[in-house]
C-alpha cells in the first residue's frame, strides 16, 4: 500500500503585531458612531440616524474631503466603467446575454456591444439574434469591459475589442474583488509561460499564452487542441500560487504572482496548498515586494 | 429526589452557573473561502455554522424579486448528529420552517435591504450540536457571517434566551433547562439602539415577571454583543494588517 501523508491540524497563529501597520487606521464595526459632526457627507458603508453618522459594515473609515465612507474587507463586485471583468453566461435573452460577474445583479452583454464573427462592424440582423446561442451559450466564460453602470448597480458590458471575447481552455480562480490590484493592464503574459486575466471582479483566468494573436475574429473559434503537459503544469502551479496569495491576503498583480511563482518552484505543485508551504512562499513574496519598493 | 433541581439554594444552576451567567462564547469569522461570508460559533455546547451568499441575482422564481429592496432568504437545519438521538431531519419540517421564518424576520430588521433592490441574500445556518438556545446561536452566527460578507447592517443582532425558575430569571438556557418546560423567552436585540428584532415566548409566565425576564435576556444579549464585537474587531485588525503593506 502506498504511504499516505498524515496531517494534523495546528493552532492558528496570531498575526505578529510587528507586521501590523493597521494600528493607525480607524477601524469600525456595524453600529459604531463614526462622527456626530453633521458637516460630513455620507458615503458607502454608513447611514445617518439621529444626526449621527453610523457605520453599517466592518472595515476601515476612509475620508475624501468631506465624504466619509467605510471600506468593507470584502464585498461583492461593484462595477466601475472601464473595469476588465471575467464572467460566465447564465442566460440568453432577446438581444442580450446575462453574465454572472460576482456582482449583486447579473450583468448584461448586449448583442450590439460585441464584435460578431467576421470582424467588421455591421448592423445586427434578425439572423444574428437567432444565432446568439451559437456565439455564446449558457456556461461559456467571457472577458469583457464595463461599458456603463445602471442606477441599481447592474453593469453593462462590451467586448468591442479583439482583446475581449469568449475564453477557451484555461483555469478560473474566484477570489475576493478587493484583492485584485487596479492597474493599467489586467492582461498579462507572464514569462513563466502562461497568461492571466486579472478580472476586477475577482475572477482570474489562467490560460496558455496564445502563439499567434488577433488572427481569429473576436476569439469565437475556440482552440480545442490539447495543451501540452508542461503548460498545464505551469497553469496549475500559477493557480495554486494565486490561492496561496489569496489565503494570506496579499494583493494580486503581475509582479506578486510572478514572485510567488518563483518562490514556489522548490516545492511540488500539490504541496503549495499545504498551509505551512503557503505561509513560507507568501512570506518570501512579501519580502521581495518590499525589497522592490526599496 | 423529585424533579431536577434547576436552581440550588446556593444560587447555582445545574451546570454550575449563576442565574445571570452566560455560557462561554467562542466564535470565528471567515471559515469558508467559497462563500461570501461565513462564521462559526460555540455557546457552551451549542455549536452553529452560518454561511451567507449574496446579494446576488434572484435564483429560482424571479417573480419573488422585490423592486425596492433585497429578499432575505434563510434556511435553518440541524445536523443528524446534533442531538443525543441520531435523527434524520428532512427539510421543511414544522420546527425548522418556523425557525427559518424567525431568522428571516430578524435579519430583515437588521440588514439595510433597501440598498440592494431586486437582489437576494441567502443565509444558511446549521446546528452542529444542540444544547439549548439554538435560535440564539443561529442568530449570533448569522450576524457574524453577514458582517463577514460585508453586507450593510443597522447594527449587530444579538440573541439570547432567558427562563424563569423559582422567582429568578435565568439567562442563556441550556438544554436541560429548556426541556424542563418552564417559561422561556428568546430575544433578538439590536444592542446599541436597544431595538427588539424578535421576541418569542413559550409556555406561561405571569405578567408581573415578564419585565424582569426580558431585562435578563437583554442584558445577556449585550454581553453576547461585547464578545461578538471583540471577535469582529480582532478579525478586521488581522485582515487589515495583512492587507496593509
Amino acid at each position: 500500500m502506498a504511504a499516505m501523508a498524515m496531517r494534523l491540524p495546528v493552532a492558528r497563529k496570531a498575526v505578529r503585531q510587528s507586521a501590523a501597520p493597521g494600528g493607525e487606521k480607524h477601524l469600525v464595526a456595524p453600529g459604531d458612531i463614526i462622527t456626530t459632526d453633521t458637516g460630513y457627507m455620507r458615503g458607502h458603508g454608513t447611514y445617518v440616524d439621529e444626526e449621527k453618522l453610523i457605520a453599517s459594515v466592518a472595515g476601515a473609515v476612509e475620508r475624501v474631503n468631506k465624504l466619509v465612507y467605510v471600506k468593507a474587507l470584502k464585498t461583492r463586485y461593484n462595477g466601475e466603467v472601464g473595469d476588465i471583468v471575467v464572467g460566465r453566461i447564465t442566460e440568453v435573452q432577446q438581444k442580450r446575454w446575462k453574465v454572472e460577474t460576482n456582482s449583486r445583479l447579473d450583468s448584461v452583454l448586449l448583442l450590439s456591444s460585441m464584435n460578431l464573427p467576421g470582424g467588421e462592424l455591421r448592423r445586427r440582423s434578425a439572423e444574428d439574434e437567432l444565432a446568439m446561442r451559437d456565439y455564446l451559450q449558457e456556461g461559456d466564460l467571457i472577458s469583457a469591459e464595463v461599458q456603463s453602470v445602471f442606477s441599481d448597480g447592474a453593469v453593462s458590458l462590451h467586448t468591442r475589442s479583439l482583446k475581449y471575447g469568449k475564453l477557451g481552455q484555461g483555469v478560473l480562480v474566484q477570489v475576493s474583488p478587493s484583492l485584485v490590484k487596479r492597474q493599467k493592464t489586467h492582461f498579462h503574459d507572464l514569462p513563466c509561460g502562461a497568461s492571466v486575466i486579472l478580472g476586477n471582479n475577482g475572477f482570474i483566468w489562467i490560460y496558455p499564452t496564445p502563439e499567434q494573436k488577433d488572427e481569429e475574429a473576436g476569439g469565437f473559434t475556440t482552440n480545442l487542441e490539447p495543451v501540452p503537459l508542461s503548460d498545464r503544469e505551469v497553469i496549475s502551479r500559477l493557480r495554486n500560487c494565486i490561492v496561496a496569495l489569496v489565503t494570506q491576503k496579499l494583493m494580486l498583480f503581475d509582479t506578486s504572482i510572478l514572485y510567488c511563482y518563483e518562490a514556489s518552484l522548490p516545492h511540488q505543485i500539490k504541496d503549495i496548498l499545504k498551509p505551512e508551504v503557503m505561509e513560507e512562499i507568501v512570506l518570501e513574496t512579501r519580502q521581495r515586494l518590499l525589497d522592490l519598493e526599496g | 429526589m423529585a424533579a431536577l433541581e434547576l436552581l440550588s439554594d446556593e444560587g447555582y444552576r445545574a451546570d454550575g452557573r449563576r442565574a445571570a451567567e452566560l455560557r462561554k462564547v467562542r466564535a470565528r469569522m471567515g471559515v469558508f473561502a467559497q462563500a461570501d461570508g461565513s462564521a462559526y460559533i460555540e455557546q457552551g455546547n451549542t455549536k452553529a455554522l452560518a454561511v451567507v451568499y449574496g446579494p446576488h441575482e434572484m435564483r429560482g422564481s424571479r417573480s419573488k424579486a422585490l423592486h425596492d429592496r433585497a429578499l432575505v432568504n434563510c434556511q435553518y437545519s440541524m445536523a443528524t448528529f446534533s442531538t443525543s438521538e441520531r435523527k434524520r431531519r428532512p427539510h421543511g419540517d414544522r420546527k425548522s420552517s418556523e425557525m427559518t421564518l424567525h431568522l428571516k424576520q430578524t435579519f430583515e430588521a437588521a440588514i439595510l435591504t433597501q440598498l440592494y433592490p431586486r437582489s437576494q441574500i441567502d443565509i444558511y445556518v446549521q446546528i452542529l450540536q444542540a444544547d439549548g438556545g439554538n435560535y440564539c446561536a443561529c442568530v449570533n452566527a448569522a450576524t457574524l457571517a453577514v458582517i463577514d460578507a460585508g453586507i450593510p447592517m443597522r447594527d449587530y443582532v444579538c440573541a439570547s434566551s432567558a427562563g424563569f425558575v423559582e422567582d429568578t430569571p435565568l439567562a442563556d438556557l441550556s438544554y436541560i433547562e429548556e426541556a424542563s418546560g418552564g417559561p422561556q423567552v428568546a430575544l433578538a436585540l439590536l444592542p446599541t439602539s436597544e431595538q427588539i428584532a424578535l421576541l418569542e415566548m413559550n409556555s406561561r409566565l405571569h405578567e408581573d415577571h415578564l419585565e424582569e425576564v426580558i431585562e435578563a435576556a437583554s442584558k445577556a444579549c449585550k454581553a453576547v454583543h461585547a464578545v461578538l464585537d471583540q471577535v469582529v474587531r480582532d478579525h478586521v485588525q488581522e485582515v487589515t494588517a495583512l492587507l496593509g503593506d
